[in-house]
Parts: structure tokens; C-alpha cells; sequence
């Protein structure tokens, strides 16, 4: 419940951040070097980095951007992502996993086997690579536009085989029960055994592991951003904060706001799946 | 290796808390015995805690003495940068470090400040005497010089020395000065391709003890090339080409007894080495020590902590540290600032448009905020100055001037810019990428600041993370790359190679060594330059000469090709116990060879 709550929470925060920010703080990318002390590196004036009623974590050392900001206008790249890269995972994991505890056979054995690739795949060798050899424009898109789309590529296509794996496992033994044989024996074409009898019953496991596979993609997302192939500069993003801040480790506030930011929306997401478990699958308590 | 690393920390820290009783003991028993002691002590390399300020090693020397004996600690972050083969090197640090065990022709002068830029003897017996108005350098080696398995130094190791170095396909690494000014024989390849070509029109051996060397065309300042490790004698025989780094024949005090490649160098005394050939190198420490891959700011805590004597990159000390430092006066006063022969600078490069039109380079020279470029880099002490000019002030031949005043207080005269865009016939602005090295925090904020300051006058800027790895060769210093991605700035630094206008210049101004790839120069294309440049390295007379390079200096700002950031500074940590420390202002760092391991 509280996990849910902070979802929210998040989610309105991330809608209406410029909104927020407008009342709480000052835009995202904008300077302040007067808020900070060049006789000691550029290190913010004032306690804890500078935090004060107009910057209510503190600025950023080098260029004082407000960190409340930042980590606002982050939570809108890290959640997009996650969400979107989260989605692709589960178009494609349900389908593919769907149809591999269905048609059985080779088909299954295909599927499987691709399964284990991806999940053999060194991905985030392969993720830094590929961000960093793709041009500037591509499939009409540029900037920080195609930046994420391809972040949501490249976590979503490597996540799949998790959800894929448990809808294939899930349809091998929804397949055997009595309501699918029914329906088979009465000659439903597959495509209706797909749609109206396996699905509604898959429903409550891909509403469980796709609330599960959001932190993980939060987190990849950072890591991504962390070693430098996230969004561009100046877009503020979690990881990318996190990664600014660990140049300047002796200054912790700078740190500590992206960190906890991370940290409570990975461990709501957490809650809130597995609360979700528990109530859509009493057994698997 | 980090498990071992962390295990044996963990060892040794488990000592310390067993001696730690025993040591409060004896510090209280011993704590009025010290302060009897103390005054008569001075300089008996224990630290010498009071004497500790800011800047102490700057101009003077630090905790002199002249005790022998002791380990000397260095450490690094990553792997040592090039090699340490004298003859394919390239860093600044490796030139200073490898005057521990090996000699060149010359030397810069062992001394604190602005004194350590005067060029000395050290292998030869005096400076070089020019002959054919300057085409025909002689030296003169000393008597008694041995390597280190007692064979004699003679001039025939200096020639081969040179003549390895220039194989760039073998040692690639080291500058490639005598490639180019000495007269080799036709498609000369080095020694190792070509061992039956006589080299005798470019060096000349006439005796065992005499080195002659023919240049292309004069040139003033050879004594600066004989300074290069690349004329520290090699003997032929123990050459192993690419692997020589692995056993360097010592010429000088200190000789490599482990080479363990990317975790640890120790260097021991070379027997072969007599003090009577060696009046530069007063050679305190029986042992040094250098520890490589260490985490960079491992580096600086160790410093701190006193595990350590020196970083022996001698950049100066990452933002973390620099920050905690400055911030505590006991910490500070055992740092010191030097300013570095080093410009950061941007490239503007012409051939993007609409850079092409010099009143669209000139919004950008207007437009900046030039303090904005000062903090991406960590403010006036750990940063710099602000610069208007390339040529850093402490090479000779700066000349101060400021083309594109920024307003009273440094931050962008804004209605010069919108004049200058006006004059370009885009007075809404334009839109322009900028590329910088993603491993370098320092350069994507200053590329973030160029992008704030610019968008004060309607220039977009769209920033591009580029790996440092390939930045010269693959993207920023590709010419074709800039123009097809419509890069028009680029993030750009330049030290020089040894303080003097051609040492700076020459690498980054000269458009005729423009190539496909792998271009420092990114954007100077000025043929009038090309022509200054050369009446410069030909002018023998010193100080119409520095005159010159001030001259072509700002012949290039005028042109607005490149923004002028900062003249780098570092903040050096200085060693707690090591004796004799003082920053050369050769090296901008301190001087290996003069300090003495105390304690």
C-alpha cells in the first residue's frame, strides 16, 4: 500500500514537475555560480551544499544547478524509460512466451532457445557499445528523443525472456486444464483459446512481474546513464546525477538526493509488486 | 589484485591497532623530549610540520636536506601513461621520472621556480655548440659515464638512442622533433629496418666522447631537443625494440629491479653510477617505488594520509580531494598551486557552417561567459586563470592582450555578440554542435557552460559526449568527421612540450601538418601563420624570437578559431616526510630527481 502510494506520488511528481518546480525551485539547467565558493573548487557556500528555502537539496558544485530540480525533472526520464522499456518487455516476453507453452513443439523449442541467448547476453558490454557507435539521427528521431528510445530498446529487448519465461510456464499448465480442454473439444480455433481463454488468466502474473521488472529497468537505466550513454547533457537523469556526484564524493549531499531517489522508487515498486503477488496469487505466498 | 590490495590493508591496520597503544605510550613519554628537541632539529626530514603552508615548495625548497637512505613512494592512477623507454615517451611526468635512471644530452637545471628553466649539461659536458648558423649541433659526453652492467657510454649509444626513437611503427609513442629537423638519409626507417644505412649526414660520431648533429634547416633551439629522453644512451645490444620498456639499461643513480607490468616498478641504486660524473642528481633515496592502477582518489588519500610521497603524474589533485583540501587549513598548507605550461582551450572550427564566417566565430568569442569556463574547471585555484591569450605567461614570449574583451566582470559582452551575429546576417542566432571527452567531468562542464552562456544570444548548442579514447583520432581531430557530423567546437587542451613559443606552438598553429586524422590542430588554418612560424624557429636572436611567438599568438585569437579558456593550474599534494621537495617550473611539478625519501 505504501509502495503504491509513492507511485503515485512519483508518477505526479514526474507529470506536473515543471509545475512544481515553477513553486519550489528553479529551472533545471540554470546556473548559479553565485551560490558557490571558487576559492575551494566551486564547492557550494553555505551547509549541507548549499540547501536553503529556494534550494531545498542544496546546488550542484561547478555550476550550482538546483538539485531539487534536477532530481525532479529526472524522476520524468527515469520513469518513462522504465515504463516504456517495461512495456516492450511485455509485449513481446507474453507473445513469444504465450506462444511457445501453446503450440508446444518446435516452435517451443525455437523460442526457448532464443530465450536463453538473450539471457546468456552480456548486455550491459553490448548496451554500451551499441549507444555509443549509433549516430546522431536515426529512424527520424534525434537528440534526446532517439537517446531514449534507444534506452528503452535496448533494456526492453533484453529483459523479455524473464516475463517470457513465466507466461510460458503459465500457459503450459493452463493449457491442460479442464476449461481449454473444453473449449479445444468444442473446436475453438487456437487463436480463441489464445485470447479469451489463456489471457484473461494470464493477466494477474504479467500484472506481477512486469511491477517487478520496473525497478530492475530504474536501475538499469541509472547504470546506463551512470557510465555516460543515457541522455545528453544538460537532461538531468538519476544515473547521470549520480555520476556528476562521484567525481565530487567528499561533498555527499550531491550524491545523496539522486541515491534516495533511486532508492525509494526501486523499493516502492518493489512493495507494491509483491503486495500485488500476494493478492492476485495467494499460493505463491 | 584489489582482494590482495584490500587483504593486506586490512593486515596492516590490524597491526596499527595492536602497536597503537605502545605508540600513545611513547608519543606522551616522548612529547616533552620533542619539544627540546625540535629547535636545533630543523630539517632532519621529520616532516618539519611547522614550517607547512600553501605553496611553501613553490619557489623555495621544502624540508631541505641531504640525509640519504629510505624508500621514496610513488603511485599513479591506471597504468604508467606510455612507457618508460626514455625513447618512447611522450608525458611530462615520464620525462621528469625518467631522469632517475636515465641522462640525456641536457637537462633542465635541479632548482625551485622559475630557476629549474634554465637548461644544464647532464650527459654532455656543456650546452651545444652551433655551428652552419645553427644547422650543425655539437656535444661533448663526459669522461667515466657507464651503464648499469658497466659497459662505457659512448656516443655511438646517444646516435642509436635517436635513431631507435624515430622507428614511430616500433616506439610510437615519444615526439617526433628529430624525425623531422635532422638530415636522414633519404626513406631512413631506423635501425631496425634499415641497420646497414650510414647516418652519418644526420649524427655524426667523430669520436667516442663527440655527438654532431646535422638538422634540415637551423634551428635556434636544439638544446630543448637534446633535453628530450629520446637522447638518453641505449646500448644496441640490449635493445629489445617495443619490449626495451621491460629492461631499460640505466644510465643514471637508480636502476629497475622489478618491472611488473601494470602493478608495481621498483628501482634500486645503479653501482655503475659515480657522482663525479653527476653534478645535477644528488641521489638521496636507496629505493623507489611505484605503485600503478591505484583508484585516483586512493591516490590522493594516500597522500594525505602520508602512505604515499607523490602522484607521480603530477596533474594535481581530483575535484574530491581538491574540495576537502581547500576547505581545511591543515590540510591546505600541505599543498602547493603552480601554474602549468597548459591552455584549455575550444576549437572553433572554420570549416562547419556557419563558423565559416568569421563574425559568426566572434558571437562565440563575445558570447561566453568566461567565468562560467574558469569554474567547469574548479574555479581560480584548483582551475586557473582566465585566459585570453594561448600562449600560457610562463613561457617566454607571452604577450598579454584581449581581442574579445568579456566585460568588466569576465561573464560575456553580449551586445558585441548580438553586433557580431548581426554582421554574420544571423541575428536570431544559429544552432551548432559541440563535442568534448566523456571521461572528463571538467570538459562536459564546460561544455554545459558554453551551452548556457551562448543560449543568452539565440546560439543553440548541442552537446556530444565523445569517448576520450578516440577523441583525436576517430572524431574531433578528423577533419572530415567535424564537417559531415557538423561539429563546429570542440573541448581542446595543449601543454607545451618544453617552455618556449615553438614547444607550444608549433603542434597546434601549423596548418601544413594538418592530416586525415589525428589532429591536435582542429581548426588553425591560417597559411600567414605557417610563414610566421617558421621566420620564428629560423630567428636566432632570442629575444626578437619570443617577440615572434607572442605575435603569432595573437595573429591566431584575432582570427577567432579557438576561445581561450584558462592557464592551468594544479593543486599538487605535497609529500608529508619526503625530503628536498619543490616544484620545477620546467616540469610544473615536482622535481623527482632532487627529492630524498626522509624519515
Amino acid at each position: 500500500m505504501a509502495g503504491g502510494a509513492f507511485i503515485i506520488f512519483l508518477v505526479l511528481v514526474a507529470a506536473f514537475a515543471p509545475l512544481i518546480v515553477k513553486y519550489l525551485g528553479t529551472p533545471p539547467n540554470e546556473f548559479h555560480y553565485k551560490l558557490l565558493d571558487p576559492a575551494v573548487g566551486g564547492a557550494p557556500k553555505g551547509r549541507f551544499g548549499g540547501m536553503s528555502w529556494d534550494h531545498l537539496m542544496g546546488v550542484e558544485p561547478v555550476n550550482g544547478r538546483d538539485i531539487f530540480s534536477r532530481v525532479v525533472y529526472g524522476a520524468r526520464i527515469s520513469l518513462l524509460i522504465a515504463l516504456l522499456a517495461t512495456v516492450l518487455s511485455v509485449v513481446i516476453g507474453t507473445v513469444l512466451g504465450a506462444m511457445a507453452g501453446l503450440f508446444g513443439g518446435w516452435v517451443d523449442a525455437v523460442i526457448s532457445r532464443v530465450m536463453d541467448m538473450f539471457l546468456a547476453f552480456p548486455i550491459l558490454v553490448f548496451a554500451l557499445a551499441l549507444a555509443v557507435v549509433f549516430p546522431d539521427k536515426a529512424f527520424g528521431l534525434s537528440g534526446n528523443g532517439l537517446r531514449i528510445a534507444l534506452l528503452v530498446f535496448i533494456i526492453g529487448l533484453f529483459n523479455w525472456p524473464y516475463i517470457g519465461r513465466i507466461i510460458r510456464g503459465q500457459t503450459l499448465t493452463l493449457r491442460e486444464r479442464e476449461f481449454v480442454e473444453a473449449a479445444r473439444s468444442l473446436g475453438a480455433k487456437r487463436r480463441y483459446i489464445l485470447f479469451s481463454e489463456l489471457l484473461p488468466n494470464l493477466v494477474g502474473p504479467i500484472l506481477v512481474y512486469a511491477t517487478l521488472l520496473i525497478p530492475t529497468n530504474i536501475l538499469f537505466e541509472a547504470a546506463l546513464s551512470y557510465l555516460g550513454v543515457g541522455v545528453r547533457p544538460p537532461t538531468a537523469s538519476w544515473g547521470g546525477m549520480l555520476a556528476d556526484a562521484t567525481v565530487f564524493y567528499t561533498l555527499p549531499h550531491f550524491m545523496l538526493w539522486p541515491g534516495l531517489a533511486i532508492f525509494g522508487t526501486v523499493l516502492a515498486f518493489n512493495l507494491f509488486g509483491d503486495g500485488l503477488r500476494d493478492a492476485l496469487d495467494p499460493k505463491a505466498r | 589484485m584489489e582482494v590482495a590490495l584490500t587483504k593486506e590493508r586490512a593486515l596492516r591496520q590490524m597491526r596499527n591497532k595492536r602497536t597503537s597503544v605502545f605508540a600513545a605510550l611513547v608519543a606522551i613519554a616522548s612529547m616533552g623530549l620533542v619539544s627540546c628537541g625540535d629547535d636545533g632539529g630543523g630539517g632532519d626530514g621529520n616532516g618539519n610540520a611547522s614550517d607547512a603552508e600553501f605553496n611553501a615548495a613553490l619557489d623555495a625548497v621544502f624540508n631541505e636536506s641531504d640525509e640519504a637512505g629510505g624508500t621514496l613512494k610513488f603511485g599513479t592512477a591506471g597504468d604508467w601513461g606510455d612507457s618508460v623507454d626514455p625513447g618512447n615517451t611522450y608525458y611530462g611526468y615520464s620525462w621528469n621520472f625518467a631522469r632517475l635512471y636515465s641522462r640525456a644530452l641536457v637537462t633542465f637545471k635541479v632548482a625551485p621556480g622559475k630557476a629549474s628553466e634554465e637548461l644544464v649539461p647532464d650527459l654532455a659536458t656543456d650546452l651545444g655548440e652551433a655551428s652552419d648558423k645553427g644547422k650543425t649541433w655539437t656535444y661533448h659526453l663526459r669522461e667515466g659515464l657507464k651503464f648499469e652492467d658497466g659497459t662505457p657510454i659512448t656516443s655511438a649509444d646517444v646516435k642509436y638512442a635517436v635513431e631507435r626513437s624515430i622507428d614511430k611503427k616500433v616506439l610510437t609513442l615519444g615526439p617526433a622533433y628529430f624525425d623531422n629537423m635532422l638530415n636522414w638519409p633519404e626513406g631512413y626507417r631506423g635501425p631496425y629496418k634499415d641497420p646497414d644505412v650510414n647516418t652519418d649526414s644526420a649524427i655524426e660520431t667523430p669520436d667516442e666522447l663527440t655527438v654532431v648533429f646535422h638538422l634540415k634547416a637551423p634551428f635556434a633551439g636544439f638544446d630543448y631537443l637534446a633535453q628530450l629522453p629520446q637522447t638518453a644512451p641505449v646500448p644496441k645490444a640490449k635493445d629489445t625494440g617495443a619490449k626495451y620498456k621491460e629492461h631499460v639499461i640505466s644510465s643514471g643513480p637508480y636502476k629497475f629491479t622489478t618491472y611488473d607490468a601494470g602493478k608495481q616498478y621498483v628501482l634500486e641504486r645503479n653501482d655503475q653510477w659515480s657522482a663525479d660524473t653527476d653534478p645535477i642528481r644528488p641521489a638521496l633515496p636507496d629505493k623507489i617505488t611505484v605503485q600503478l592502477n591505484m583508484n585516483p582518489d586512493d591516490v590522493d588519500n594516500q597522500v594525505i594520509s602520508g602512505d604515499l610521497d607523490v602522484d607521480v603524474q603530477g596533474a594535481g589533485a581530483q575535484p574530491a580531494a581538491i574540495t576537502k583540501v581547500l576547505q581545511d587549513e591543515n590540510l591546505k598548507k600541505w599543498s602547493d598551486n603552480p601554474t602549468l605550461a597548459r591552455t584549455w582551450y575550444v576549437s572553433i572550427i572554420p570549416a562547419v557552417k556557419p563558423l565559416d564566417n568569421i563574425d559568426c566565430r566572434k558571437a562565440i568569442m563575445y558570447g561566453v561567459d568566461h567565468t562560467g569556463f574558469q569554474n567547469a574547471f574548479g574555479g581560480p585555484i584548483a582551475g586557473g586563470d582566465i585566459a585570453t591569450t594561448m600562449l600560457p605567461p610562463i613561457i617566454p614570449g607571452h604577450q598579454d592582450f584581449d581581442l574579445f574583451p568579456a566585460g568588466d566582470d569576465m561573464t560575456g559582452d553580449l551586445d558585441a555578440a548580438k553586433k557580431a551575429l548581426a554582421d554574420c546576417g544571423m541575428p536570431d542566432g544559429f544552432e551548432t554542435k559541440m563535442a568534448y571527452r566523456n571521461e572528463r567531468p571538467k570538459e562536459k562542464a564546460t561544455a554545459e557552460a558554453f551551452q548556457q552562456s551562448l543560449s543568452r544570444v539565440g546560439i543553440k548548442l548541442t552537446l556530444q559526449p565523445e569517448p576520450d579514447g578516440t577523441y583525436f583520432s576517430d572524431t574531433c581531430g578528423v577533419p572530415k568527421w567535424t564537417k559531415e557530423n557538423g561539429v563546429g567546437l570542440c573541448t581542446n587542451g595543449w601543454g607545451a612540450d618544453w617552455n618556449d613559443g615553438f614547444g607550444f606552438e608549433s603542434q597546434i598553429f601549423d596548418s601544413r601538418a594538418i592530416r586525415e586524422s589525428g589532429n591536435y590542430n582542429m581548426s588553425v588554418n591560417i597559411p600567414e601563420v605557417d610563414q610566421m612560424l617558421d621566420a620564428a624557429s629560423n630567428e636566432l636572436d632570442k629575444a626578437k624570437r619570443e617577440q615572434m611567438w607572442g605575435e603569432i599568438d595573437k595573429r591566431v585569437v584575432q582570427d577567432a578559431v579557438v576561445y581561450p579558456g584558462i592557464y592551468a593550474k594544479g593543486l599538487l599534494l605535497r609529500s608529508r616526510t619526503a625530503t628536498n621537495v619543490f616544484v620545477s617550473e620546467a616540469y610544473q611539478m615536482y622535481d623527482y630527481i632532487a627529492m630524498g625519501a626522509g624519515q
